[in-house]
């Protein structure tokens, strides 16, 4: 019955607007703006969102990486002496639950030693499949937290060694699901044979999930590789150590105290040496951080000014149409028509704003796609915007209809 | 009359005081978002070299060919072999090969642990090429280039931490072992962005090293690049032999030459694709010359130095700030008509249009210094917070100054004014006698 009621006020709004053209498309143009901007913001937004939101699959709140320097002039065998040492007294630290050498850890950023390419045969022409790998020991699955969904952990006798200059050549490794899935589409990974560069190797055990050092590229961090092998660099190693609890600092302390007995063949940087998962974390996604804030932060002033000026100029039509409205009131229309009538009004502007500002929304997309490489947007993020500029309008025009409503009927007849 | 102008607006603000504070407040917001972005926006995309950024160029020569290049783009280093043929050529009036470096420092200053630093292997023109600017001493010579000379050139920062500060000139260091003569100890330098070495694990916007020291020396103790990239499956390279690693198509190496004029370039240029037409020829590559040529300031584009939050909140801010003029547009129309009664009675007492013009634009400038004012409270508040909102290292870029603070109240003032024209048009417009006969 409302619903009739109002639509058969269309035709006098349409008239009445069209003797305030330029107030009207001033507020066309705004919401058409404010859509077109606000929607790509907040699309940027959301794939940011799901760049923050992306877990390592490892258990970042017990987890912490010590960057230890090698001072020059060792031996690889000092080297692997050296790590055997201060794994032992690494492992002995209480509140230390596990720990493990690696070359790389989750989140760490490229470098030139943590990509692979496995190939499906040894004499196969094309490049392999890029990966990601940590060099790692039995103790890695523990030590990360992560979850074998299948197969087995590497044996002692297992693991190897390698450094920067020497073949990588382990008879096993451990991937993750996704990359079984994309090299065994069938799912048959377990117990098949890959080539690393330097050789053959089984897959003795798939872990549910583990994202490499690398993010944002939306498959390779997730097809990660843990090698058994000791790496011998003779900069330096990592150190992934996991605690018992989160309080960290007494357990960091002491592992650097058990570390510096031995202080002489190692530097490691008293400024970020030491980092905590969560610390790296923050940093490898302090720009995602960033963007996502800002737009928001934007889009929400944008939003908020948009609805300021909806307010602004309903409250002067109101003013300027007391007399209109005291004439509609003496001639038999009740308050809840003329509040019809400004919602309806709100509507039908906002309505055209929403169809510019789809067009101009899609335009914008297109060039953002152009200059930084955003993927196209979905037709559900301007439907979304749209939904909350009506929804932002009605609620704009909310007071200034309610106080057109209480313009009694007598005004008609007073001259003002 | 000017002074007339700002009473009748503030007395009109006065009456209709959400409006006006809307406005206001629509305003300052609008223009601190903007300049809040700038703020940053100037900050990441800074010439680190004004004056000569446009004399100074990066060749590059594709050296992998389109199966390992990226969307036909050379490497952004050269390969040793390369860089070594353009320093032999010596094509241009200066230039200098360098790439980033780590090294383990030791002193004799026993109260100072063994560190790491990091820094650049250059040659000499580096110094002179960059106007790096000298506390002590100085860079060295072409001379130590070609003797391979064991001396090196420190920060003041790591001076500071080595020798307290003095003139350390003739002491020595221990760099990975080896002893080096210190030939100059620098000023504090760090230019936005770091262009000059910029690679994998160097950042626009991380400090500069602590440490120089002649390329070829670097180069004689087996030092490697902190990155470089090799056309083989793994991107690396067995440096075990180093020899063969030097004659590798690995690409580490970066180059920089000075060439002044429009003529200078183009001759580079066609030297640049000789050399490769050369190499093409005996067979090194398979492929026809690929060759860049970019300025420092093109250079600076190429590799989007400028960080994406910085340039996309300049975009929205500055749509932002749009929409809030076509909102002031509306709101001032409101303003202006209600109005007419006033315009009419001003007219018909024998006020000219040009003084209703001038008397409205005088309102809007007044309301844009308002809105200006509170903009400088909001975009020093913003600055401010940019640690909250930008990455740590521009967050520490950004700086309010008196430029930014008049800029702010500038823009506003200018918003607020061309926002205005239009309503200022229909006031103008007013038929006197119309507006006294209805009352």
């Amino acid at each position: 019955m409302a619903f009739t009621r109002t639509f058969m006020q269309l035709r006098p709004i349409i008239a009445a607007l069209g003797r305030h053209k330029v107030a009207t498309a001033l507020i066309v143009l705004q919401v058409a703006l404010t859509l077109a901007v606000a929607s790509n913001a907040l699309f940027i937004v959301s794939t940011r969102i799901v760049h923050l939101s992306r877990p390592t699959s490892t258990d970042e709140a017990h987890l912490f990486v010590i960057r230890n320097g090698w001072k020059l002039g060792q031996t690889a065998a000092q080297i692997d002496a050296n790590i055997s040492a201060d794994l032992e007294s690494l492992r002995h630290v209480a509140g230390v639950r596990d720990a493990f050498p690696s070359q790389g850890f989750p989140l760490g950023g490229f470098k030139d030693d943590i990509i692979l390419r496995l190939k499906l045969k040894p004499d196969q022409k094309t490049h392999g499949q890029l990966v990601t790998f940590f060099a790692s020991d039995g103790h890695a699955i523990d030590t990360l937290g992560i979850s074998l969904v299948a197969g087995r952990n590497f044996r002692p006798d297992e693991i190897t060694v390698s450094g920067p200059n020497e073949k990588m050549s382990p008879a096993s490794i451990i991937v993750t699901r996704s990359l079984a899935d994309q090299l065994f589409p069938d799912g048959s990974a377990l117990g098949k044979t890959v080539y690393l560069p330097d050789g053959p190797a089984a897959i003795i055990g798939i872990l549910a999930s583990l994202q490499g050092p690398l993010k944002q590229s939306d498959r390779l961090d997730r097809y990660t590789v843990l090698v058994p092998t000791h790496y011998l660099d003779p900069a330096g190693v990592v150190y992934l150590v996991r605690t018992d609890s989160t309080a960290m600092k007494p357990v960091i302390a002491a592992t650097l105290k058990a570390l510096q007995e031995r202080g002489g063949v190692r530097i490691i940087d008293l400024k970020d040496g030491i980092v905590t998962m969560a610390q790296v974390r923050e940093r490898a996604y302090a720009e995602d951080r960033s963007v996502a804030l800002l737009m928001s932060i934007l889009s929400g002033l944008l939003l908020l000014a948009t609805a300021g000026g909806i307010v602004g100029l309903s409250s002067f039509w109101v003013s300027q149409r007391r007399r209109q409205i005291g004439i509609r009131r003496s001639l038999g229309a009740t308050t809840g028509d003329i509040l019809r009538y400004f919602h309806a009004e709100n509507f039908l502007i906002v309505s055209g704003g929403i169809l510019l500002g789809a067009l101009l929304a899609f335009l914008a997309n297109l060039g953002l796609m152009h200059v930084y490489e955003l993927p196209r947007m979905p037709l559900y993020v301007p439907l979304l915007g749209a939904l909350l500029l009506w929804l932002l309008g009605q609620l704009a025009v909310w007071g200034p209809a309610r106080f057109a409503a209480k313009v009694p009927p007598v005004v008609a007849i007073r001259t003002e | 009359m000017w002074g007339y102008y700002v009473v009748l607006a503030l007395r009109s603000s006065a009456r209709s005081k959400a409006l006006t504070a809307l406005v206001i407040v629509l305003l300052a917001f609008g223009v601190s978002a903007c300049m809040v972005s700038y703020a940053v926006f100037r900050a990441t995309t800074s010439d680190p070299l004004p004056g000569k950024s446009s004399r100074l160029y990066v060749p590059l020569i594709d050296n992998i060919g389109p199966s390992y290049n990226y969307l036909g783009e050379p490497n952004e280093t050269l390969s040793c072999m390369d860089a070594m043929a353009l320093w032999h050529a010596h094509k241009a009036s200066r230039q200098t090969l360098l790439y980033p470096t780590k090294w383990q420092v030791e002193s004799d200053n026993p109260s100072v642990p063994a560190m790491t630093e990091t820094g650049d292997a250059a040659t000499a023109d580096f110094f002179s090429m960059f106007d790096v600017p000298f506390r002590f001493g100085s860079g060295w010579t072409a001379d130590d280039d070609a003797q391979h000379a064991t001396v090196a050139v420190i920060s003041r920062h790591l001076n500071e931490a080595l020798f307290g500060g003095q003139n350390s000139v003739g002491q020595e260091i221990r760099l990975d072992g080896q002893l080096f003569r210190i030939g100059g100890v620098l000023e504090d330098w760090n230019p936005r962005p770091r262009f000059f070495d910029l690679g994998d694990d160097v950042r626009p916007f991380d400090d500069v090293g602590d440490i120089y020291i002649p390329f070829t020396r670097a180069t004689d103790m087996k030092k490697d690049s902190t990155f470089s990239l090799c056309p083989t499956d793994s991107q690396a390279f067995d440096e075990s032999n180093w020899d063969a690693y030097l004659h590798s198509e690995c690409d580490r190496i970066v180059a920089w030459v000075e060439l002044a004029t429009p003529a200078d370039v183009d001759s580079y240029r066609e030297y640049l694709r000789h050399y490769a037409a050369e190499q093409q020829r005996l067979g090194r590559f398979s492929w026809p010359p690929n060759i860049r040529l970019r300025n420092l300031t093109d250079w600076l584009t190429f590799l989007q130095v400028t960080p994406r939050a910085s340039s996309l909140s300049i975009l929205v801010s500055a749509s932002f700030l749009l929409i809030v003029l076509v909102n002031v547009v509306g709101l001032m129309l409101a303003r202006f008509m209600r109005r007419a009664p006033e315009i009419g009675v001003r007219r018909a007492l024998g006020a000219s249009r040009t003084a209703i013009y001038r008397q409205f634009l005088v309102e809007a400038a007044s309301m844009g210094f308002v809105g200006g004012l509170l903009g400088v409270a909001l975009t020093l508040l913003g600055v401010w917070g940019a640690g909250a909102l930008f990455e740590p290292n521009i967050a520490r870029l950004v700086h309010a100054d008196t430029s930014l603070i008049a800029l702010t109240v500038l823009l506003a003032i200018a918003a607020t004014v061309v926002s205005a024209l239009y309503p200022t048009w229909r006031a103008a417009q007013t038929q006197p006698a119309w507006q006294i006969k209805i009352n």
